[in-house]
C-alpha cells in the first residue's frame, strides 16, 4: 500500500521502531492476560487464536494466490482427528503428532490443489465444497475415527511421556500460552513467507496466472504449493482446536464452518496478514459471544425479546445470531470490501495527507 | 427394490435438482453471481405458502400464488437492497454477498418458524401410485415434477430464444457494457432474473417439501446437489444442467442403494471427477480468457 524504494523495505520486518515498540507492547499485554481474565474469556481468546491460524492460511490460498476453498473444515478436521489418533493410537508425543497431522493436512491439501489447476472460479468451488463434504462423511461414518459419537482430546501432554518426561497442561490458561506460542509462530511465518520467492509468485498468479506462467513462474508447483501450505495451516489449527475443544464430532465440521472462515478472511481484508488476523477476531467473537448471549445485552436483548414474543418464537431467538452475522458480511462488502485492513489504510491515508 | 423404481424415483429427484439448479443457472446466465441463497430464498418463500395454508386456513392454489408473488418479490428485494450497491464486487465478494442473504434468511425463517419440522402438504401425493408398465411404478408426486419441469422448461427455452427480455438477458450476459449501449436497462434484467429464479426455486421447493420435510435447513442439501447438477451442466446452458440434475439423481439414487450409508456423497464424488476430465462442465462452451 506504501511506496517501495527499496528491496530491503519489502522484506523487512517491522517497518518502523514505532511499530516494533506496539508489536512488543501487544505481545506483553497478550501475555499477561491470564493474570485478569475468567477462564470463559481464556477460553474464547484460545477459539479466536485456533481461528487466527486458520485464516492466516487460508487467505494465503484465496487473498494471496486467488484461489478459492470452500472445504477448508474438511483440512481443519485432518488436523484435529490426525492429531487425536496419532497420540492415543500410536502413544506418540504431542508435537511430533501435530506436527505431522498438519503434514497429513497438507498431503490432502496437495491432492486438492491438483484438480484446481485446471478449475476456476465457480467449477473450483464446487469441488473444494465436496471435499469438505466428503471428509465430514468419511470421518462419520468410519468406526475408526469414533463415528457419529465423536472423539475425546487425551490429556494433553506436551512432554515425551514415553521417557517419564511429562509436562501436563490441564488448565485453561497453560492451553493459552501453548496455543498463543503457536499463533505467534504460525503468524510470523506467514507474514515471512509472502516475502519470499514464493508468496511474490502467489501474487503473481493472483493477479493473472497466464501472465505468471509467461514469466517462468511454475504454476503446477505453485498453486499446489499454495494449496498444501494453507491446508498445513489448518492442519496445526485442527490440532490445537481438538485440545481446546476436549470433544469434537464429524458434524463440527460442516459447510457452515467453511464459509465462516471464509467470511473471516473477508471481513479482515483479502491477501493481509493483519487483516485475517482482526477479521478472525472480531467474527469469532461476535458469533461465539456477542450473538450468542444476545438475550443477556442491555436494552437491545430485551427488545428482542419483545419482539419475539409479539411476533416471533421467542425458541427461535438463538437465530439471531445468524441474522446479525448475515447482515455483518452483507454490510462490510457494500460498504467497505476491502475489509477492516482496507479501512484502516484508508483511515491511514486520510491522517496522513490531512488536511489536504 | 426393482430397477423400474429405482429409475423412476431417480429420474424424478433429478428433474427437482436440475429445476432447482435452473434457479442458479438464470441468475449465473444473466449476472455471473453465484447465488448460494438460492436454497433459503426458496425455503423462505415456502415458509410463507406454509403459513397461509395452515395458520390462515386458505386453500392451496391462494397459498401457491401467495408464495410466487412473494418468492418474487424477495428476489427482486435481494437484488435491489444488497447485490446493486457493491461495488466493483469481485467473485468472492459476491459469493460473501450471497451468503450473508442465506444466513439472514435462514435466521429469520427459525425466528419466525422455529426449528421444529413442519408438515407442507401439496395436492399431489407420493402415497398414490400407479403403474403403467409393469415393473415401473411412478407416484401421482413424480408425475407432477415431470410436468411441471417439463412446461418450465420449454418455456424457458422459448422465452431465451424467442422474447425480447429473453435475448436481452442473454446479451447482458455476454457483455454488460455493450448491452447497455444497446439500450438494454441491465438493471431492470438483473432484477427480472433474480425474479425469475426465486420463482422458479420456490415451485422446486414446494415439490420437494411435499416429499420430505419442512424445516429451516430443509434446502441445505438439495441446494448442494442442484447446484452440483448446473455445475456437472455448466452453469450456462438451460438443457445442460436437467441432464445434469437427471445424473445427479440417477447416481444418488443407485448408489444410495447399493451404499446407504455413502449416498450423501456419492454424487459430489462423480462431480470432482467430471469436472478433473471437463473443467466447466459437460455443455458448457468453453470461452477462451483473455489475457
Amino acid at each position: 500500500m506504501d511506496m517501495k524504494r527499496a528491496y530491503y523495505e519489502d522484506i523487512e520486518l517491522f517497518k518502523s521502531g514505532t511499530i516494533l515498540f506496539w508489536t512488543i507492547v501487544f505481545l506483553i499485554v497478550l501475555f499477561t492476560f491470564p493474570l485478569y481474565l475468567s477462564d470463559y474469556s481464556l477460553y474464547l481468546l484460545n477459539l479466536i487464536m485456533v481461528y487466527i491460524i486458520v485464516s492466516v492460511g487460508l487467505n494465503i490460498l484465496v487473498g494471496s494466490t486467488g484461489q478459492i476453498s470452500l472445504g477448508h473444515a474438511g483440512f481443519f478436521a485432518i488436523g484435529a482427528y490426525a492429531t487425536v489418533l496419532i497420540m492415543t493410537k500410536l502413544q506418540i508425543p504431542f508435537f511430533v503428532a501435530i506436527i505431522a497431522a498438519a503434514f497429513i493436512a497438507a498431503f490432502f491439501g496437495f491432492i486438492l490443489g491438483l484438480p484446481a489447476l485446471r478449475l476456476e472460479g465457480p467449477y473450483l468451488t464446487i469441488a473444494t465444497l465436496a471435499f469438505g463434504l466428503a471428509i465430514m462423511h468419511i470421518i462419520g461414518h468410519t468406526p475408526f475415527f469414533g463415528g457419529r459419537a465423536g472423539l475425546s482430546a487425551p490429556t494433553l501432554d506436551i512432554g515425551i511421556p514415553q521417557i517419564g518426561l511429562s509436562w501436563i497442561l490441564e488448565t485453561v490458561m497453560s492451553k493459552y500460552y501453548l496455543v498463543l506460542a503457536f499463533t505467534i509462530i504460525m503468524v510470523l511465518f506467514a507474514i515471512n513467507i509472502l516475502k519470499t520467492r514464493a508468496g511474490r509468485a502467489f501474487v503473481a498468479i493472483r493477479d493473472s496466472d497466464i501472465a505468471a506462467e509467461v514469466i517462468g513462474i511454475n504454476l503446477t508447483m505453485y498453486k499446489t504449493l499454495s494449496f498444501a501450505l494453507s491446508a498445513f495451516y489448518a492442519g496445526i489449527a485442527g490440532g490445537l482446536f481438538a485440545f481446546v475443544l476436549g470433544f469434537f464430532d464429524p458434524f463440527t465440521f460442516n459447510l457452515i464452518l467453511s464459509i465462516i472462515f471464509i467470511v473471516m478472511i473477508v471481513v479482515g481484508g483479502l491477501g493481509s496478514v493483519m487483516g485475517s488476523i482482526t477479521g478472525a477476531a472480531l467474527i469469532t467473537y461476535l458469533m461465539y459471544d456477542l450473538f450468542k448471549n444476545v438475550g443477556e445485552v442491555p436494552f437491545v436483548g430485551s427488545l428482542l425479546i419483545k419482539v419475539s414474543e409479539q411476533w416471533m418464537t421467542i425458541t427461535g431467538m438463538d437465530n439471531f445470531n445468524y441474522i446479525a452475522l448475515g447482515l455483518v458480511m452483507i454490510g462490510i462488502m457494500l460498504f467497505e470490501p476491502l475489509g477492516i485492513f482496507g479501512a484502516w489504510i484508508r483511515i491511514k491515508k486520510y491522517w496522513k495527507t490531512w488536511p489536504f | 427394490m426393482p430397477f423400474g423404481q429405482l429409475l423412476i424415483d431417480g429420474l424424478a429427484m433429478g428433474a427437482c435438482y436440475g429445476l432447482f439448479g435452473l434457479a442458479v443457472v438464470i441468475i449465473y446466465k444473466t449476472s455471473e453471481v453465484l447465488n448460494f441463497a438460492a436454497g433459503e430464498m426458496a425455503m423462505f418463500s415456502t415458509f410463507v405458502a406454509f403459513h397461509v395454508l395452515v395458520i390462515y386456513g386458505c386453500p392451496f392454489w391462494l397459498a401457491f400464488i401467495v408464495a410466487l408473488v412473494f418468492a418474487a418479490i424477495l428476489g427482486v428485494a435481494i437484488e435491489y437492497f444488497f447485490l446493486r450497491p457493491a461495488k466493483n464486487p469481485t467473485l468472492i465478494g459476491l459469493i460473501v454477498i450471497t451468503i450473508g442473504a442465506q444466513m439472514l434468511l435462514m435466521g429469520l425463517a427459525s425466528w419466525k418458524w422455529g426449528a421444529e419440522q413442519k408438515q407442507f402438504s401439496i395436492p399431489v401425493s407420493y402415497k398414490v401410485t400407479y403403474e403403467p408398465i409393469p415393473g415401473f411404478i411412478i407416484s401421482e408426486w413424480a408425475a407432477a415434477v415431470f410436468i411441471v419441469a417439463a412446461v418450465i422448461m420449454t418455456f424457458l427455452y422459448f422465452f431465451f430464444q424467442h422474447t425480447k427480455l429473453g435475448t436481452a438477458m442473454r446479451a447482458t450476459q455476454q457483455n454488460k457494457h455493450a448491452a447497455k449501449i444497446m439500450g438494454i436497462k441491465t438493471d431492470r434484467v438483473f432484477a427480472f432474473a433474480w425474479a425469475f429464479s426465486s420463482v422458479i426455486g420456490v415451485t422446486a421447493a414446494m415439490l420437494l417439501s411435499a416429499k420430505t420435510i419442512l424445516d429451516p435447513g430443509f434446502m441445505m442439501e438439495p441446494f448442494l446437489r442442484a447446484f452440483a447438477a448446473a455445475v456437472l451442466g455448466g452453469l450456462m446452458s438451460i438443457p445442460g444442467v436437467l441432464i445434469g440434475g437427471f445424473i445427479m439423481g440417477l447416481i444418488e439414487n443407485f448408489f444410495g442403494y447399493v451404499w446407504p450409508a455413502w449416498k450423501p456423497i456419492t454424487a459430489f464424488v462423480v462431480i470432482v471427477l467430471v469436472l478433473c476430465v471437463r473443467p466447466s462442465g459437460l455443455f458448457a462452451k468453453h470461452y477462451v480468457k483473455k489475457v
